[in-house]
């Protein structure tokens, strides 16, 4: 098969009109929850809950030039008392490494959702030395990473960081595999 | 390394251009601080805040993460619509995240307001120049940037406009008011930031 075709696929377990898959649930979650703000930058892995979030009227939808922006931005929505996401790959966490003083030394809630890339089955050897520092990286500054492979864990496992979160003040990073989004072979 | 003093005298006199007092100007743009919301960038402009505001819960000051203060004010503002949200950050955080001003622009909150004090330096590490003492224009990055309203604020002519649109509710405004490279107001305000979170959203959500 080739690299385009791969690609394609992995769009193709998401039939957008329709609003199924976990791509979708994973949305409706976050709404259901209070999220009201989603900051990102472009990403094919977040590219069901980037395309949501920029058609519903009830949220902010905010892309990004880089990942720490969004850091900032949860922190200032929090302030607000606004509940906020990053969508981001598992490339931009690096970028994100000192902004993240703010989430750990003020202990704002912050939840983000990783996208890994450097993973299972990666093609492109380019990300795999952040790709595999992701978890690393996020924990040395005190982020709790949970992390996803299967469809069916996606719902209970974002629920548990909601939770942890938004109820108990954590930081949480949901680590989306490239078992679950379909490794990129290029 | 000379004393601080003596560093900002030496820095003072490569600085034509930048003739405003700092202790004068930024309070004269804020003009009366409890209307607003504030985040204030670290170093300097959060002496400056804390001089004008008392360290007040309508303020948050960072004392690190550089580079934060103008998103964090988005998302405040975001947050908060029935509120106006003042960022006033230096010219060295804005430039360390200076393209948070495309992300801003392209939002536009309107009730949002940035203030940048340019000293043309950065004072707290031994009054290095920064790229705005070396051609780097932050009103036209702005600008170019797509934020509708900007203004340098260089003159004492040039405030009652400066801050003017500072509170104009129509689109996200930007001011750079140029300043003396003088030490910041001495102020010693809190620097617990999780104490401070707590503090503002406090005083900003309690029903």
């Amino acid at each position: 098969m080739t690299a385009k075709l791969d690609a394609i696929d992995m769009d193709a377990v998401v039939d957008t009109k329709a609003r199924t898959g976990w791509q979708h649930d994973l949305y409706d979650l976050l709404r259901a929850h209070g999220v009201t703000q989603f900051g990102y930058v472009p990403d094919a892995g977040h590219s069901v809950l980037i395309d949501r979030s920029l058609a519903d009227a009830g949220v902010r939808s905010i892309g990004l030039t880089t990942e720490e922006e969004g850091v900032a931005l949860i922190a200032g929505a929090d302030l607000g008392g606004a509940r906020a996401v990053l969508l981001m790959q598992s490339s931009g966490v690096g970028n994100c490494i000192n902004m993240l003083s703010l989430i750990k030394g003020a202990r704002f809630p912050f939840l983000t959702l990783v996208s890994m890339r450097g993973d299972y089955g990666e093609g492109n050897p380019w990300q795999f030395p952040m790709g595999q520092a992701t978890q690393s990286v996020l924990e040395a500054m005190g982020v709790i990473c949970l992390r996803i492979d299967r469809p069916d864990d996606v719902v209970a496992t974002t629920t548990a960081a909601l939770t942890m979160v938004f109820k108990s003040g954590q930081a949480v990073a949901v680590l989306l595999g490239q078992k679950l989004i379909g490794a990129k072979p290029f | 390394m000379p004393p601080r003093s003596a560093a900002s005298e030496l820095a003072k006199a490569a600085a034509p251009g930048f003739v405003l007092e700092r202790s004068e100007a930024v309070p004269a743009l804020i003009g009366a601080h409890e209307d607003f919301l504030l985040i204030a960038g670290l170093g300097g402009s959060a002496r400056d805040v804390g001089a004008v505001t008392g360290d007040g819960a309508h303020v948050y000051s960072l004392g690190g993460a550089m580079g934060a203060a103008c998103m964090m004010g988005l998302g405040l503002a975001l947050a908060r619509p029935d509120k106006r949200v003042l960022v006033v950050t230096g010219d060295g955080e804005l430039l360390m995240n200076i393209g948070a001003l495309a992300t801003i622009a392209v939002i536009d909150p309107p009730n949002l307001a940035i203030l940048c004090v340019d000293n043309g330096h950065y004072g707290e590490t031994g009054w290095q120049k920064s790229h705005t003492s070396l051609g780097v224009d932050l009103e036209k990055i702005a600008s170019g940037s797509g934020i509708k309203r900007t203004r340098t604020v260089a003159t004492q002519a040039d405030i009652t406009d400066g801050a003017r649109l500072l509170r104009e509710g129509n689109g996200t405004s930007f001011v750079v008011v140029r300043v003396k490279p003088t030490e910041p107001p001495e102020f010693k305000r809190n620097f617990d930031a999780s104490l401070c979170r707590d503090r503002f959203r406090a005083a900003l959500l309690r029903p």
